[in-house]
């Protein structure tokens, strides 16, 4: 059996251990790679950083479970700078899984990392409403009809940071991490434009093609997939290094990478394979004919 | 690690297992999980829903000291007869169940679909047609201070004659032949381009998701042994 022919009968489950093998490996090693941040990032990154102190950023957790390792590294990374500067963090849900996600992010940063920092003074969770992007528009209209309580249950009235806030119209920025519907292009549509509240989105990659057309006019910047949370990390630790152990995405760049170069390279035979099958073809059909 | 936090390791764990088993080929493993997992979520779903909406939103304004004693913050506000409506609304969605009052969850769908209609179709007009339709509107030749900005001048180039391409493929009015053909299959080229992006984030987002699942089973290892 030729080489082309061996090719052509490959099984998957061996490129899906090769697959396997490409990730496992270099988490092992764990290979450093440097990131520099893109423009589209560095726009959120630079908003955040020039916001001053006190102003209010609403982050809404619109993700599960199924895309953590993409979205929990831009939201804790987004967290980390918000409350590094003191900045009020307001946190919501579109998605019922994001409440959970939150809850995680608040173990990982504020009860790690901003032990001083109060609750209900500079954060506050206000958990998941239902109604989609009906749920923007309400809290667009009017915030403390729809959060009449935290997640907690604490009437919002009893809140320091909720006293000034009537609708998202108060807010200096909103931030949303998301995977799906509802997501970014609903926090534009319902809350960005009409409001011309700046809007910045942190997505899974599978998400971030759809959402390029609104950057720059809609959209502030954008994170986009493990990438886009690496490079956000990237520009958090370039300003304040003491958060270089806490960067989930940087350190799995090396995985990512490799298990890249996997993929080109399975292209690169698949497509060679195809094209050599083609000749062989052609070769075959000239000589039947001049038989 | 605590009790629980192992619990949780283990369940991760042997539920990541019994996916990827798939892999291999689809065995009774791989069912369990699948429709595991359809169930808890619709159940977690069902009940935040409940407590996060329901509760504070709907019944504790409806009748605040009756469902004081599981809601407190409820007891503080007066009562709001206004969401007798929505949740009428709400309850005639059930008369599906009912064959002769089935006719009576269609009042209720109606109010559904016109909310979301009328909210969406100004929203849309407004950011992603109006929106988009401003957005493509870019000068060719960018100036700054230093003259001629080549790149931005490049970048909104590409832009145009993309989108202008593009459309043309997609017009199926007039025949696809001489310079509007080849504008058209210039249009092809950039669907080709932006469909094999599209495909590389993908790519990098299952791979990122592999990642994730990999860290858990080296945790989860790293616990037995």
């Amino acid at each position: 059996m030729s080489l082309l022919d061996r090719m052509k009968r490959i099984d998957r489950r061996i490129l899906f251990l090769l697959m396997a093998a490409g990730v496992a490996i270099p988490l092992l090693f764990r290979p450093t790679l440097t990131v520099h941040p893109s423009p589209i990032v560095s726009r959120v990154f630079d908003k955040i950083e020039s916001l001053p102190e006190g102003s209010k950023i609403l982050m809404s957790f619109d993700y599960g479970p199924s895309t953590v390792p993409e979205n929990q590294p831009m939201a804790e990374a987004i967290a980390r700078h918000v409350l590094r500067r003191r900045l009020k963090l307001y946190m919501v849900s579109a998605w019922t899984t994001g409440q959970a996600q939150a809850d995680l992010l608040i173990e990982s940063v504020m009860r790690t990392d901003f032990t001083d920092r109060v609750y209900g003074e500079d954060w506050v969770h206000l958990g998941y409403k239902a109604g989609n992007q009906g749920m923007i528009n309400a809290i667009f209209g009017a915030m403390r009809n729809l959060y009449t309580t935290d997640a907690a249950g604490t009437n919002v009235d009893a809140i320091p940071m909720m006293r000034d806030v009537q609708s998202l119209r108060d807010m200096d920025l909103i931030v949303d991490i998301a995977s799906g519907f509802p997501g970014v292009k609903e926090w534009i549509q319902f809350a960005g434009d009409p409001g011309n509240i700046p809007v910045a989105g942190g997505v899974t990659a599978v998400e971030a093609l759809l959402l390029y057309p609104y950057y720059p006019r809609q959209l502030l910047g954008l994170m986009g997939g493990l990438q886009g949370a690496a490079e956000y990390e990237a520009a958090l630790v370039a300003k304040y290094p003491e958060y270089r152990d806490d960067s989930k995405a940087l350190q799995i760049m090396g995985p990512q990478y490799v298990a890249h170069l996997l993929i080109v390279v399975f292209i690169l035979i698949g497509n060679a394979t195809y094209f050599a099958e083609r000749r062989r073809q052609k070769r075959g059909r000239i000589a039947g004919g001049r038989s | 690690m605590t009790g629980v936090e192992r619990i949780e390791l283990w369940i991760g764990a042997l539920l990541t297992l019994m996916v990827y088993s798939f892999l291999y080929r689809d065995n009774p493993f791989y069912k369990f999980a699948e429709h595991f997992f359809v169930g808890i979520t619709a159940a977690y779903a069902m009940v935040l829903a409940f407590w996060n909406t329901l509760m504070p939103n709907c019944f504790g304004q409806i009748a605040p000291s009756l469902v004081g004693h599981v809601l407190p913050t409820a007891a503080e506000n007066p009562a709001n007869p206004v969401r007798w409506i929505p949740l009428l609304f709400g309850l005639l969605l059930l008369a599906r169940l009912v064959a002769p009052l089935a006719y009576l969850s269609r009042w209720a769908m109606a109010l559904v679909i016109g909310y979301a209609a009328g909210a969406n179709f100004t929203r849309y007009l407004q950011s992603d047609f109006m929106g988009q339709v401003r957005s493509s509107m870019v000068p060719l030749l960018v100036r700054d201070a230093g003259g001629i900005a080549y790149g931005s001048s490049l970048s909104n180039l590409v832009l145009v004659a993309g989108l202008i391409s593009a459309l043309a493929y997609f017009f199926f009015s007039k025949e696809h032949t001489g310079m509007f053909g080849r504008a058209s299959r210039f249009g092809i080229w950039t669907l080709m381009v932006a469909f094999g992006a599209a495909f590389g984030y993908t790519v990098m987002a299952r791979v990122s998701l592999l990642i994730g699942r990999f860290q858990h089973l080296g945790r989860w290892l790293g616990d037995i042994f």
